[in-house]
C-alpha cells in the first residue's frame, strides 16, 4: 500500500481520508476473511490449527499469475479480460482445492488418532515443504502480475476506490454468501455442521467423515487461492513467502471471531482489516504488522472466546 | 474408486495425481519425472514389503522393539551409568578431534539443547502450548547483547540479570494470558513473539534495528579467555549438563508431578488442591529463564545479535524438538535437538533442497512416529494398554 506524501495528507480532508482508509481496509479485510474461513472449517471439524494454510494462499497467488500468463499465450485475455480473470481465479482455486485435499490426506489423515501436537508439527512440516517446493520451480525472486488490469477508479464520500478494490469486495462477499448458503442449505453443509458439533456421533449416525474433512479442505483452499489471486492483482507482487504472514493474519482474523464460527471468520476479518489500515495510516505504519498482532493479545485477554465465539465451559 | 483397491493401480493413480499437481509449477518435463520418481520409489517399497512379508518383516519388527528396548534401558537402569560414562568420554575427547566448523556446531548445538529443555518444561511438562518461546531467547541475547558493549557490564554479571528479564518478561506475559484455553494461548504467544521481533526491527535507537550489535565480547574467567571456541565448548557442556540436572531433579520434585498433572487434566488437577495459576506461572517463567540464558549464550558466541536470528522459524523449529525428541521426556527432546539442528547442516551438500527434504521429513517422522523419538515411560505405559 503506498501512502500519499505530506502535502498531499494536508490538503486532503481529514474526513476523507478516514474513509480511504476504511476502504483500503475493507478490501484487504476481505481477503483475510476468505483465508480465515478455511482456518475456522478445519479448526471447527478437526481442532487442528492448519499452519500450511497460508501456504495454500501463496499457491494461489503463484497460480493465478501462470494460469494467467498461460490464458494470454492463449488469446483469451485479448479476448475478453473478465472472463481470463473469471477463468484464472476458478482454475487457481480447482488447483489449490486438490493440494489442500492430498495435503490433508497424506499429512493429517493418518494423525487424526495421534496427540495432539502431531498434526500441528505435521502442518509446520507441509508449510516448510511447501514454500520451498515453490521456491526451488518458480525461483526466489518476486514475481510479477501480468500488468492489465485497468486502473480506474470512481469517486466515493471523497476517497477514491479503483475497481479492483470494488470487485475484490464484491467477490469476496459473493464467496462468503455462497459458503453460508452451502453450509446451512445443502446436505453435505448440514453434514459438516453434524462432524463439526461431534464427530464421532456424526459418524454413527452415517456421516462419512473422511469425505466432509476433504470437502472442508476442498472449500477451505479454494477460497484460500482465489484470495491468493486477489492480492496478487491488488499488489501486483508475489513471493514464495507471503503465506506467513497472511496465514498468521487470517488467523488472528478467525481467532477475533471466534474460531470455529463461520460468520465471526468473515467479521473478523473485515474488522482486522480496518483495525490495521486505521492503525498503519494514522499511528506508526512500521509497526503495521505488529498491530494487528497487539489487537489479537488485546481482544483475546479481554474476549477469549472471540466476537461472535461463545464462552465454552471446560469439560470435565 | 473401487478400482483404487488394486495396489498397482493405486501406486500409478498415485504417482500421475503428483505429477499432475505438479505440472502448473514446475513444468511438463519435470512433473512427468517427479511422477516416475514416485512410481519407482512405491515400487521399491512394495518390493521391500513383498520380501519383508516372506518373514523378514517380522524379523525387522522384532529387531525394531529390540532397538526400541535397548535404547530404554541405556535411558534408565544399570546400562545407563554405562551408557553416560562412554558419553561423556566422546564429549570430552571431541573438541580435540574437531576442527572449528564442527565444535562451533556443536556449541549451537548445546544452545538449542538449552531452549529444547526450557520449552519442554512448558509444553512437554505443563502441556501449555507456546508458539512464541524465541521472543525469551531474544531478550536474553540482546539484554547481554546491551549490557556489555554499552556499559561493559560481564558475562557472569550479565547472565543472572538475562536470566531474570526472561523471567519477568516470562510472567509478565504468562499472568493475563495463562487463563486461556490451549489454542489462544498458541495465538497470543505467536503473537508477543512477533511484536517482540517487530519492535527490535524498528526500535534503532536502543537495538540497533534490522543491523543489529555487533562487537559482543566472549566471556573471560580469571587466566581462562572463552576467546577460544574450545574452552567455549567445554562452558557449554557444563552449562548444558548443569541444566539437564536441573531440569530431571524438577522432574521429580512436587512442582514437576503438579505439572504432569495440569498437562493430563487441568480441571482435575485443580480439585486435588494444585494451585494451577501459579504451577503455570512458575512453569512458563522457568522456561523463559533458561531461553533467556540460551540468549546469552548465543550473543557471546556470535558476537553478534539481530532480530533476523529470532523469527517464528525459530519458534517452530525449537518447537519440533521438543515434539519429534519426544514431548515431556529428557533425553528425547536432547535427541530431537540434536537431530533436527544437525539435519539441516548434514543435508547441506544438498544445497537448496535441504530445507523441502526437512519439511517432507517433519511430516514423515509425525506419521511414523507421532510419539517422538523417545516417549516418555507414561507414554509407553500408555500406548501398550491401547
Amino acid at each position: 500500500m503506498t501512502y500519499p506524501p505530506q502535502q498531499a495528507i494536508k490538503s486532503v480532508l481529514i474526513m476523507d481520508l478516514f474513509i480511504q482508509q476504511i476502504i483500503n481496509g475493507l478490501t484487504v479485510g476481505s481477503v483475510y476473511a476468505l483465508i480465515a474461513l478455511g482456518y475456522t472449517m478445519v479448526y471447527g471439524i478437526l481442532e487442528l490449527i492448519n499452519f500450511a494454510h497460508g501456504e495454500i494462499y501463496m499457491l494461489g497467488a503463484y497460480l493465478g499469475i501462470i494460469i494467467l500468463g498461460f490464458l494470454t499465450v492463449a488469446g483469451l485475455t485479448a479476448f475478453s479480460l473478465p472472463l481470463a480473470i473469471l477463468v484464472t481465479l476458478v482454475a487457481a482455486g480447482a488447483i489449490s482445492a486438490a493440494y489442500g485435499a492430498t495435503m490433508e490426506k497424506l499429512a493429517y489423515r493418518p494423525l487424526r488418532e495421534a496427540p495432539r501436537l502431531a498434526p500441528l508439527i505435521s502442518a509446520m512440516g507441509v508449510s516448510i515443504f511447501l514454500q520451498n517446493y515453490v521456491m526451488l520451480t518458480q525461483g526466489a525472486t518476486d514475481k510479477v502480475f501480468p500488468d492489465i488490469i485497468p486502473k480506474k477508479s470512481v469517486m466515493f464520500m471523497g476517497a477514491e476506490v479503483t475497481y479492483l478494490q470494488i470487485f475484490i469486495m464484491a467477490a469476496s462477499v459473493v464467496l462468503m454468501a455462497g459458503l453460508h448458503a452451502f453450509i446451512m442449505k445443502t446436505r453435505m453443509g448440514r453434514a459438516m455442521r453434524a462432524t463439526a458439533l461431534d464427530k464421532k456421533m456424526a459418524g454413527l449416525a452415517g456421516v462419512n467423515v473422511d469425505s466432509v474433512i476433504s470437502v472442508t479442505f476442498i472449500i477451505g483452499s479454494f477460497l484460500a487461492a482465489v484470495a491468493g489471486v486477489m492480492v496478487a492483482m491488488y499488489y501486483g507482487l508475489v513471493n514464495f513467502y507471503i503465506g506467513y504472514l497472511a496465514g498468521i493474519k487470517a488467523f488472528t482474523a478467525a481467532v477475533l471471531g471466534g474460531i470455529g464460527n463461520v460468520p465471526g471468520a468473515m467479521a473478523g476479518g473485515l474488522v482486522l482489516g480496518i483495525l490495521e489500515s486505521l492503525g498503519a495510516g494514522y499511528l506508526w505504519p512500521e509497526y503495521k504488522d505488529a498491530f494487528a498482532f497487539l489487537v489479537l493479545v488485546l481482544i483475546l485477554i479481554v474476549r477469549p472466546q472471540g466476537l461472535l465465539g461463545e464462552r465454552v465451559p471446560d469439560k470435565v | 474408486m473401487g478400482l483404487l483397491r488394486n495396489r498397482y493401480i493405486k501406486a500409478v493413480a498415485v504417482s500421475a495425481w503428483m505429477g499432475l499437481l505438479t505440472v502448473p509449477f514446475a513444468g511438463t518435463v519435470t512433473a512427468l519425472y517427479i511422477s516416475g520418481a514416485i512410481l519407482a520409489g512405491s515400487a521399491l517399497f512394495a518390493a521391500f514389503r513383498a520380501f519383508a512379508g516372506t518373514g523378514a518383516l517380522s524379523g525387522a519388527g522384532t529387531m525394531s522393539m529390540k532397538l526400541e528396548e535397548f535404547g530404554v534401558s541405556l535411558t534408565s537402569g544399570r546400562r545407563s551409568v554405562i551408557a553416560l560414562g562412554v558419553l561423556a568420554v566422546i564429549l570430552v575427547v571431541f573438541p580435540f578431534t574437531s576442527n572449528r566448523y564442527t565444535l562451533d556446531l556443536a556449541v549451537q548445538t548445546g544452545i538449542y539443547i538449552m531452549l529444547a529443555l526450557g520449552l519442554n518444561i512448558v509444553v512437554g511438562q505443563t502441556g501449555l502450548l507456546v508458539l512464541g518461546y524465541v521472543a525469551f531467547y531474544a531478550v536474553g541475547a540482546y539484554t547481554y547483547a546491551l549490557l556489555s558493549t554499552g556499559m561493559g557490564v560481564s558475562f557472569w554479571a550479565a547472565l543472572p540479570i538475562a536470566a531474570f528479564m526472561a523471567g519477568i518478561f516470562g510472567l509478565v506475559l504468562g499472568a493475563p494470558v495463562l487463563r486461556l484455553r490451549g489454542d489462544y494461548l498458541a495465538i497470543v504467544t505467536l503473537g508477543f513473539g512477533e511484536i517482540t521481533r517487530i519492535v527490535l526491527n524498528n526500535w534503532d535507537g536502543l537495538t540497533g534495528g534490522p543491523n543489529g550489535i555487533s562487537g559482543i565480547p566472549r566471556p573471560t574467567l580469571g587466566p581462562i579467555g572463552f576467546e577460544e571456541l574450545t574452552n567455549y565448548y567445554f562452558l557449554m557442556l557444563i552449562m548444558v549438563v548443569l541444566c539437564v540436572f536441573v531440569v530431571r531433579r524438577l522432574n521429580d520434585s512436587r512442582v514437576g508431578r503438579a505439572w504432569i498433572a495440569i498437562r493430563e487434566d487441568e480441571v482435575a488437577a485443580e480439585a486435588m488442591g494444585i494451585n494451577t495459576v501459579w504451577m503455570k506461572l512458575l512453569s512458563f517463567g522457568l522456561g523463559a529463564v533458561l531461553a533467556g540464558l540460551a540468549g546469552v549464550f548465543y550473543a557471546a558466541k556470535m558476537r553478534f545479535v539481530s532480530p533476523e536470528s529470532f523469527n517464528f522459524l525459530e519458534s517452530i523449529i525449537i518447537l519440533c524438538m521438543v515434539v519429534l525428541g519426544g514431548m515431556g521426556s529428557i533425553p528425547g527432546v536432547i535427541l530431537g535437538a540434536v537431530v533436527l539442528y544437525l539435519m539441516p547442516e548434514a543435508l547441506r551438500e544438498f544445497q537448496q533442497y535441504r530445507m523441502l527434504i526437512f519439511g517432507a521429513a517433519m511430516i514423515a517422522i509425525m506419521v511414523f512416529r507421532p510419539q517422538g523419538f523417545i516417549g516418555t515411560k507414561r507414554r509407553r505405559i500408555e500406548m501398550a494398554k491401547g
